[in-house]
């Protein structure tokens, strides 16, 4: 239990929910694999400018409803989604939506860190230039404000032009974030981003997750409680396609509602 | 202990024959290529390079028309060949990877890799030649054999660039994706980039495959004796001038046979180290 204490004690006092805006509502979110469902009707809030963390056992569905949110699970075959995501009171599920506009506005960081083969700069830039048009000034001052929001900046800043490759674990992930951070969305969503990392390299991702929380609306998923606990305001438990609580993440780790949730962060089963 | 006594005598025989087996293998290669080179290099000085097939039993004389020949119409095979090939693997891989046409397509590509490459020689002779009829397309021409060329090409940059593309991981594709870059971005700026030194095996092993080939040309362009540079005409080309001049009793012929076989050689063995370097490359990264 101490784990949990200590971790509880880090999370910043409980925000009342009054008043806070929705920025993805999910409603009655079903997904399906084939045949086999494995969302089994959603319903989640996920506020303005708050860091929400999905836990839950493997196979629960986190990193589904993660991947429905900007609509990746489009680029497989058999795959779909019923229900109603709504991002700003639009249903990013709509066939006829754009999915790179959506994708521009809903980025995303993923488990293993993914630079592109290309250098560090390139890297950064190459997303902005599929947006905007800048003379190369200003694309230098992007990329350099993009690394130093990812805490990367002073690590690479004489190395620019080395592959993205050629950085370690830890500074491809901040690599892979900065380059989000830099086409300016509105929401990122975070896929087990830590689990490849080492204990530094984790402490300064999530670092970098409260400061970018003060511009961006944030999901993460995670396999470690006091991560959650960390970095997040609110927590949503996941088990076997159903969501079983949504509270803040204080209530959460401390007083849950549900016995599952409560087995689950005290380590009884997952 | 007995057993393992045994099982160590088994496992030395075993041995043993595998060394002998790749050894046996490996002779015949050398005796060919010394074979090749101690003849080839016999012959080989600047008139082979500046000029042209000479008449039986003639002083001088070079390969000069064939060596050109053979670089156009393998330049043109391999430049009809390549994007058609590349624009096929991507489809396979990027596009259609996961659809019933792409099962298809890759099985009949795969016929056409290991096809005869006689069988696609006639093909392009039935289709473009048949000579006597009046209404032919072409007669025999270096474009028809640059097109037979580009028949062979095919299949193979099909196949690597699919393979390639493959082995680019998904997970790039995905983050590429979640930038909100078009799925041609993706394939061209992504996937290409971390596929480049695979794409570039499949061309040169393409390059390779063509510039050997002799049984298409012989039933669409045949040869020329004399230097040409009109592709609606008779080109020579190193494996037809090879093909007509050993089987000849002219001294002089079948020694510049040789040596067209050792530059043939070179050049193929050289595509191939490159190609093979520049996957060991991709392998490390």
């Amino acid at each position: 239990m101490t784990n949990i204490e200590s971790a509880v004690a880090a999370v910043a006092s409980p925000v009342s929910r009054e008043g806070l805006q929705q920025k993805i509502s999910v409603k009655n979110l079903k997904f399906y694999y084939g045949s086999s469902l494995a969302l089994k009707g959603i319903n989640l809030p996920l506020y303005k400018n708050k860091v929400t963390a999905l836990i839950g056992p493997s196979g629960c569905g986190k990193s589904t409803l993660l991947r429905v949110f900007n609509r990746m699970y489009d680029l497989y075959p058999n795959q779909r989604a019923e229900g109603e995501v709504l991002l700003d009171g639009e249903n990013v599920l709509d066939p006829s939506l754009d999915l790179n506009l959506l994708r521009a506005r809903v980025g995303m960081v993923f488990q293993k860190p993914t630079p592109f083969p290309m250098s560090i700069y390139d890297n950064i830039a190459f997303g902005i230039k599929l947006y905007e048009k800048l003379p190369k000034s200003e694309m230098d001052g992007r990329v350099e404000s993009s690394l130093r929001r990812s805490a990367l900046w002073e690590e690479v800043k004489d190395k620019l032009t080395a592959s993205g490759l050629s950085l370690s674990g830890g500074q491809q992930q901040r690599l892979c974030i900065a380059r989000t951070v830099a086409i300016r969305p509105e929401v990122i969503l975070l896929d087990e981003p830590c689990s490849a990392l080492d204990p530094i390299s984790t402490s300064k991702i999530e670092e970098l997750i409260d400061e970018l929380t003060n511009d961006y609306t944030i999901v993460i998923v995670t396999h470690s409680m006091q991560q959650a606990a960390r970095v997040s305001e609110y927590t949503a438990f996941m088990y076997l396609g159903d969501l079983i609580e949504f509270d803040d993440t204080s209530k959460v780790f401390t007083t849950p509602r549900e016995k599952r949730t409560q087995d689950y962060i005290t380590g009884r089963f997952g | 202990m007995r057993s393992y006594q045994a099982r160590r005598l088994t496992d030395q025989i075993m041995r043993g024959l595998c060394w002998a087996s790749a050894l046996f293998g490996l002779l015949w290669l050398a005796l060919i290529l010394i074979t090749l080179f101690w003849n080839g290099f016999a012959g080989l000085n600047l008139n082979v390079f500046t000029q042209d097939t000479p008449g039986p039993n003639t002083d001088g004389g070079g390969l000069r028309n064939a060596i050109v020949g053979s670089l156009i119409m393998t330049g043109l095979g391999v430049g009809i060949g390549t994007p058609i090939g590349i624009l096929a693997g991507t489809y396979m891989a990027e596009y259609g990877r996961y659809s019933r046409i792409t099962f298809y397509i890759r099985f009949v590509n795969d016929i056409l890799l290991s096809a005869p490459s006689i069988v696609i020689g006639l093909f392009i002779y039935a289709a473009l030649i048949t000579e006597g009829v009046e209404h032919r397309i072409v007669g025999y021409s270096a474009i028809a054999g640059a097109l037979a060329l580009a028949v062979i090409v095919i299949p193979v940059v099909v196949r690597t660039t699919e393979d390639m593309l493959l082995l680019v991981p998904n997970s790039l594709r995905e983050a590429a994706s979640a930038m909100g870059l078009p799925r041609s971005h993706v394939v061209m700026k992504v996937a290409y980039k971390a596929a480049r030194a695979g794409l570039i095996t499949g061309v040169l092993l393409g390059v390779a495959r063509a510039s050997g080939e002799t049984a298409p040309l012989l039933f669409t362009v045949q040869s020329n004796q004399f230097f040409s540079l009109d592709l609606t005409q008779q080109m020579a080309n190193l494996p037809v001038v090879i093909n007509n001049f050993a089987g000849k009793g002219y001294a002089n012929w079948q020694q510049l046979a040789w040596t067209g076989a050792l530059i043939i050689t070179l050049a193929v063995l050289t595509l191939s180290i490159t190609a093979r370097s520049l996957t060991a490359q991709r392998k490390q990264q």
